[in-house]
Order: structure tokens, then C-alpha cells, then sequence
């Protein structure tokens, strides 16, 4: 038995996404809040009716959300372990409490408000232990300095440049143009790209992903439920989440055999996501990979098998992820490196509205849909929604 | 224009932290000794020190006296600041270092004290310690260029 087509994703509410910060004076909560909110309407269901909550990265405090939106009973409540890896993972947690029978309604959601802390460095700021004195000593002072000695690895293998994950950060900037929620909607050159601070070589500035604030919801029932709701129902084909030993705790480990280390430690969960879908990378229609760092979107192209290992950087440059004319086109709402960064959740969002049909750079016939969560320490994580 | 040397990271951001698996890593640093750790059953390296060996789930360890040669496996040059404090440290090169005789295990680390674009993946280099560290001694690598 799996959690395929069992389940639907009926409503997406979100924030405005904004610089970081700039989201103040309300509150994490707050945002939060109005994102249920928002989905709750855009489902056409009420408060009332939820009773689940599937989270990623630790989550949220459920009993807060419950007193401030008087949602009167849970009866389940649960988070993936890790970080971001787990934002295309939350979904599946959802789907398995509803087909499990141990909730009907389950929220999904994630948030992040950047005021004292930014994410860029946020490795600096993690409680001393004696495992991160090996990488705090070093100088990893963020995620973009750690994916960095990946991105150099791959390079070393098989000749992927900075051209490559120029044309990564390209490809993404040209979707957020036409974005009316993207934070960056200049065109971005690749004199720009080559002219940006080098902050961990070979992440150059517009490597990094935005630091953003905001919030997105999702709201999660059955198949059967889904068809008398509002909206047209955004089929969960397969959710998947985990990875292999060898992958473990990756960034924070830098241990990995040589296979995997220049990689997005997907391979395991893209092989159990398509299994469970019971499709072929061919079959994706839209891709949303989640992009904190461009040269990651590359591994994660390749751990999805939409080209060989390697061959990541030549794919993109090819044109073969444009939303024009591409073979499969990526992060069609100009992704975390160009509309916003909430933790991977965008990437849920985006495609829910391509499935739905309502995406501003929408991908003619889609029915097929990829998310992934963030490469991190295990658990990654994947997602396929369906039409 | 000449290259930059590779400078060490800030110590404003570095905390110390052992336990009593990482703790003799560190008391032999201080000694300027590079070890690593095998598994007293099967031999078996692994880096950092962790409380079961992933082969046999022995608990003992051997704390080996390393060569402290090895050779940059990966490495990133830091070129810009990405917050307050970072300026005066500026350009330092974080590396993974493939460690000679330590199975295939490998150490977090910098690559210090040659030119920044003297650095790439394979060069050979030998160990260096920086004393009292944020109250810890740490193991940096440098190289013999000609
Ligand atoms: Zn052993």
C-alpha cells in the first residue's frame, strides 16, 4: 500500500513575500496565521474542519495555532525531522495521517521571518557542539560556504564552470520577470552574474537564494473529500522522503564517498518518489527544484534523472530548463533565487497553481509536477502532484 | 596583480565545544599530533569521531598517529563578507582534506599562508596548527609550492 492519488491538496494561501525584514512588524505567528487563513478560503473550508498538522523543520506551535485561529480539536500533529529537505516531505506526512485514518484536514505550512538572524549565516549562530566545532572552525559561517565544496567537487569531476551555474541563476531571473509577487524582476545579465561579490567561491552572489520573509499554506484531505470542494483538486501522486547513509548528514559530515558528495543526496528519494507516482523523469511536465544555491539545482536535475551525473551544467545551458521551449522547465515562478525564499514552501506552491492551470508563466498542458525539498542533512524530500 | 594569502577565518565566530568521543582528537592537537580515529575491532577510520563504528558497532576506538599530509579534496575561497566581522579576515579558503593513512576519511579545515589561486583540488599539503584558538588548538593545511 502507498499514499498514491489517495489524497489531494485543496487549497494554498500565502503572504506577499517580502525583503527580509521587511515583513515587520507582524509577527512569525501572524503570518502564519494568515496563510492557514487564506488557504482555509481559497478551499472553502473553515477552521472548523481542520484537524491535522504536518510540518517540516521542527514546524510550529500547533496548540499556539489553535488558540489564536480557534481551531477547536487536532488530532494529529507531526514534523519531519531536519530542515528544509523536508518541505516537499510535509505534504506526504499529510497524506499519510489522512490515509491512515488519523486525520481528515491537515494544514501544511511554512514560514520564515529573517530579522535578527539571517539564513545566510545562520551556521554561525548554531549552538556550539562538539561536531560543528570541526566547520565553525573552518569558516562555514552559512549553507551557501558549505554547498560551496560541493559545487567545486562537481566541477573538478566533470567540468561543470561558472558559466553553468551562471546560466542556472539566468534561467531562473527570466520566470521572476514576469512574476508580479517575484522580489527581483530585473533581467539579470551575465556581466551582472560575473561582476557579483564572490562570497564562497565559486557562489558568486546571485548563487545564493533570496532572504526573504513570509508564509505558505496548504490544505491537505482526501481524494474523496477534495471533489466537493471549491477547488480543482491538485492529485498527491507520491511523496517521499529519507536518503541514503552514505548522504547523511552531508554539508555538516563532508564524508560522503566521492559518488554521492557531488550531489543533492536525492537519489534514493527521486527513485522511491517515482516508483510510488509509477512515472519517469520523461513524464514530468514542470519541475519546481528547490534552488538555495544554483549549483545544486544542477545535482538535483541529475539525482531526478532528467540528464546523466555530470552532465547538469551543460543540460541548463542548453536551454533544456527554459520555460520557453525547454524539454522541462524549472522554477517557472523565478524560484528562491529570484521570487522568494520561504523554505521550499514556493516551490509547493508554484506547483499547485501550474496543475490548477493558473501560473503566471504557466506550462501549456501540465499535468505532471515536481517538487523537491532542500539538499540538507537527511531527510530530503520529493513531491509529484498531478492534474 | 599579485594573489591574496589565504588568511584564516575569524575567531569571533568559533565556540568550542568536546565530548568525550572528540575530546582526545583535541588533547593530541594540542600536542601538534594529527590522529584519527579506527575502530580497535576492524580498523575501520571514521572522521569526526562518532560512538559506534558504522561496520561493527564497536565502541572502541584507536587514536592512530597520522602522517598530518593529505590533499584538498574540495575548497571554496571566501572573498566577501557576509556579515559584521568578517573584513579583516579576508580572503580565507575553506577545504575538505583527503588525510594520508586515515582511510578515506577526511577533515573540515583551511588551506592557509599561499596564494589564494595557488589552491585547487589534488594539491598535497601538510598539516599546521593554530595555538590557542578560541581556547582550542586547530589543525590548518598549507603547501610546499615551487
Ligand atoms: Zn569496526
Amino acid at each position: 500500500m502507498t499514499i498514491r492519488d489517495k489524497t489531494a491538496i485543496v487549497g494554498l494561501g500565502a503572504t506577499p513575500y517580502y525583503k527580509r525584514g521587511q515583513s515587520a512588524p507582524q509577527t512569525l505567528d501572524e503570518l502564519v496565521g494568515k496563510s492557514i487563513l487564506a488557504a482555509l478560503d481559497d478551499a472553502g473550508l473553515g477552521v472548523g474542519d481542520v484537524d491535522g498538522f504536518a510540518y517540516f523543520a521542527g514546524g510550529f506551535d500547533t496548540g499556539m495555532l489553535m488558540e489564536t485561529l480557534g481551531i477547536p480539536e487536532v488530532r494529529f500533529s507531526a514534523s519531519l525531522t531536519g530542515t528544509g529537505g523536508g518541505s516537499a516531505g510535509a505534504v506526504g506526512l499529510a497524506a499519510a495521517a489522512i490515509v491512515s485514518g488519523m486525520a481528515n484536514v491537515v494544514v501544511c505550512v511554512g514560514a520564515n521571518q529573517q530579522g535578527a538572524q539571517r539564513f545566510g549565516s545562520i551556521t554561525s549562530r548554531y549552538d556550539a557542539t562538539p561536531g560543528n566545532v570541526f566547520f565553525s572552525a573552518a569558516g562555514l559561517v552559512g549553507p551557501g560556504h558549505m554547498f560551496a565544496l560541493l559545487a567545486r567537487r562537481h566541477m573538478h569531476l566533470y567540468g561543470t564552470t561558472r558559466d553553468h551555474y551562471a546560466d542556472v541563476a539566468i534561467n531562473i531571473r527570466n520566470n521572476a520577470l514576469s512574476n508580479p509577487n517575484a522580489l527581483m524582476r530585473k533581467p539579470l545579465t551575465r556581466e551582472d552574474y560575473f561582476k557579483a561579490p564572490l562570497l564562497a567561491d565559486p557562489h558568486c552572489l546571485y548563487d545564493f537564494c533570496l532572504e526573504s520573509d513570509g508564509a505558505i499554506a496548504v490544505i491537505v484531505t482526501s481524494a474523496e473529500r477534495a471533489r466537493d470542494l471549491r477547488q480543482p483538486p491538485v492529485r498527491v501522486l507520491a511523496s517521499a522522503h529519507g536518503g541514503a547513509r552514505d548522504w547523511g548528514r552531508s554539508i555538516y559530515w563532508m564524508n560522503m564517498p566521492d559518488e554521492i558528495f557531488a550531489s543533492s543526496g536525492h537519489s534514493a528519494v527521486a527513485r522511491n518518489l517515482y516508483a510510488m507516482a509509477q512515472v519517469n523523469p520523461s513524464d514530468i511536465d514542470v519541475a519546481q527544484i528547490y534552488d538555495h544555491f544554483s549549483s545544486q539545482v544542477i545535482m538535483q536535475l541529475e539525482d531526478y534523472g532528467f540528464c546523466e551525473r555530470g552532465e547538469g551544467g551543460p543540460f541548463v545551458s542548453s536551454g533544456a530548463t527554459a520555460f520557453q521551449g525547454g524539454q522541462i522547465p524549472i522554477n517557472t515562478d523565478g524560484g528562491q533565487l529570484s521570487c522568494g525564499y520561504v523554505w521550499g514552501m514556493t516551490h509547493v506552491r508554484e506547483a499547485v497553481e501550474q496543475i490548477r492551470g493558473v501560473a503566471v508563466n504557466q506550462v501549456v498542458g501540465a499535468e505532471l509536477a515536481l517538487v523537491t525539498g532542500g539538499p540538507s542533512n537527511v531527510p530530503v524530500s520529493g513531491l509529484i502532484l498531478g492534474k | 596583480m599579485p594573489s591574496l594569502i589565504a588568511k584564516r577565518p575569524a575567531v569571533k565566530f568559533f565556540n568550542p565545544a568536546t565530548d568525550k568521543w572528540t575530546q582526545p582528537f583535541w588533547d593530541a592537537a594540542v600536542q601538534h599530533r594529527l590522529v584519527g580515529a579506527s575502530c580497535a575491532k576492524c580498523g575501520a577510520f571514521r572522521m569526526p569521531p562518532t560512538p559506534f563504528c558504522p561496520h561493527c558497532h564497536s565502541q572502541l576506538l584507536n587514536w592512530v598517529d597520522l602522517p598530518g599530509t593529505g590533499v584538498v579534496y574540495s575548497y571554496s575561497i571566501v572573498a566577501s563578507a557576509i556579515m559584521p566581522g568578517m573584513d579583516d579576515c579576508l580572503p580565507y579558503v575553506t577545504a575538505v582534506i583527503a588525510l594520508d593513512e586515515a582511510g578515506d576519511t577526511r577533515l573540515i579545515s583551511n588551506v592557509v599562508d599561499i596564494p589564494v589561486d595557488q589552491v585547487r583540488v589534488g594539491l598535497k599539503v601538510r598539516v599546521i596548527w593554530d595555538d590557542d584558538w578560541g581556547g582550542m588548538t586547530i589543525p590548518r593545511f598549507t603547501a610546499e609550492l615551487r
